[in-house]
């Protein structure tokens, strides 16, 4: 088990890994995604209250959920990096800022659009709100700490301390209904609480789907993300030049260039 | 070489890590609780009423519209009525566009300032949906039943903290 991580740790071969990978996630996450929309937009019932602009819910819950499940996958990466120094863990955790800062975005214009016609204000102050639009900051901040440190190895470790710091957030955003008076509604869906969930069953199912479509399509992005951070913090080692060059990796190509980063420090 | 060891530094840097996630979630959960008062988003009508709220500045006053009390004026948009938290409520004025669920037993949230009569003008007003959703058919279906049961029950978001 820790031998296959190990290998899986190298940079060659999780590129290869990698992109054998991305069709059948792609593949999958868009399926999932045209079977989520339809049942979403087209089979579920209108809400007794909002009628047809519920349906909302079917963007903006999975984008809000990745946004805060991308954030603790980038934190526990830049940790993974910053304690073992793995340079898989610090390029993953670069790949994945962006992603989960679309997300986050994506989350806050569906969350106002939807604001506006049923809340009857685009924008609030509440606690909710307020702790998401920090959550796209920090993310900005890991994006421009990452592209403002020239080395990529001081990058990763100055933005995973940046990510690290950031996490105190999460569980903010994930309370933040059940702490304080806020205007933004309370968990529909809670694993937390052990309760059924509060929508009807017609309308969950395609929720669900909409979720795991999401979810998928975040670890596709991730692993091309990924691969493309890898080629470029790599680009002179031999495993990537030969790759350039069009030649087939050599089988001799078992030297050490290729393994983790040993322990600098 | 290995991809978990444990070094003397692996366990150091660890540590680091945990400490300072430790340590900012408590320094952020105290600065939070010192400021749970101005964290919060709304007054109850029972706050407004006993008189606990500042009249000198806006404030949000949140609640359930009062069955029955929504009053509006046939040539303009002015619009009377009540939130309650059931226990007591307060009188709103209000002149402009509701929002969609505006409608009698629903939550809302008026931003406005209290007069001296007691009475609230609104500046604005959110409407503050719950978390359930349902069909139209259910929706009934449990109206109805409700009725049976003659208990109006309050929507646990909408209940004072």
């Amino acid at each position: 088990m820790w031998a296959f991580a190990n290998k899986l740790a190298s940079p060659r071969n999780f590129y290869r890994l990698a992109g054998k990978l991305t069709p059948w996630l792609g593949g999958a996450s868009l399926i999932l995604l045209a079977v989520g929309l339809y049942g979403g937009l087209v089979l579920a019932p209108q809400d007794y209250q909002q009628g047809d602009s519920f349906r909302i819910i079917y963007i903006h819950v999975p984008s809000a959920w990745l946004s805060m499940f991308g954030y603790a996958f980038m934190a526990v990466s830049g940790a993974i990096g910053l304690i073992w120094r793995i340079k898989l863990a610090e390029a993953i955790a670069a790949s994945v800022a962006p992603i989960g800062a679309s997300f986050a975005f994506l989350a806050l214009v569906t969350g106002s659009l939807w604001g506006k016609p049923m809340w009857g204000t685009w924008w609030v102050w509440d606690a909710r709100l307020t702790s998401t639009l920090i959550l796209f900051f920090l993310y900005l901040g890991v994006i421009a700490l990452n592209a403002a440190i020239e080395d990529k190895r001081n990058a990763a470790r100055a933005s995973a301390v940046l990510a690290i710091v950031g996490v105190v957030n999460i569980p903010i955003i994930v309370y933040s209904v059940e702490w304080w008076n806020t205007l933004h509604q309370k968990a529909t869906i809670s694993i937390m609480k052990m309760q059924a969930p509060s929508i009807h069953i017609d309308m969950l199912i395609p929720l669900l789907i909409m979720a795991l479509a999401f979810q998928l399509f975040f670890f596709t992005v991730v692993l091309m993300r990924t691969r493309g951070e890898l080629l470029d913090r790599e680009r002179n080692s031999r495993w990537v030049q030969e790759l350039v060059d069009g030649k087939t990796p050599a089988t001799t190509a078992k030297a050490n260039e290729f393994s983790v980063s040993p322990p600098t420090s | 070489m290995s991809f978990i060891t444990m070094t003397r530094k692996h366990k150091q840097r660890l540590t680091v890590v945990l400490l300072l996630v430790v340590g900012i979630g408590t320094a952020v959960a105290l600065a939070l609780s010192a400021f749970q008062e101005n964290m919060l988003f709304f007054f109850n009508p029972s706050e407004v009423v006993a008189g606990e709220v500042p009249t000198d500045r806006t404030i949000r006053v949140g609640g359930l519209v009062t069955n029955g009390s929504v009053k509006r004026a046939n040539d303009s948009l002015l619009v009377e009525f009540s939130v309650t938290d059931t226990k007591n409520s307060v009188p709103v004025k209000y002149e402009g566009i509701l929002p969609d669920l505006f409608r009698e037993g629903q939550g809302i949230i008026a931003i406005g300032r209290l007069e001296a009569d007691g009475s609230f003008k609104a500046q604005e007003v959110l409407a503050k949906h719950d978390e359930t959703y349902m069909p139209p058919e259910v929706a009934d279906s449990l109206k109805a039943a409700q009725a049976e049961n003659a208990q109006i029950k309050m929507p646990e978001s909408h209940r004072a903290n």
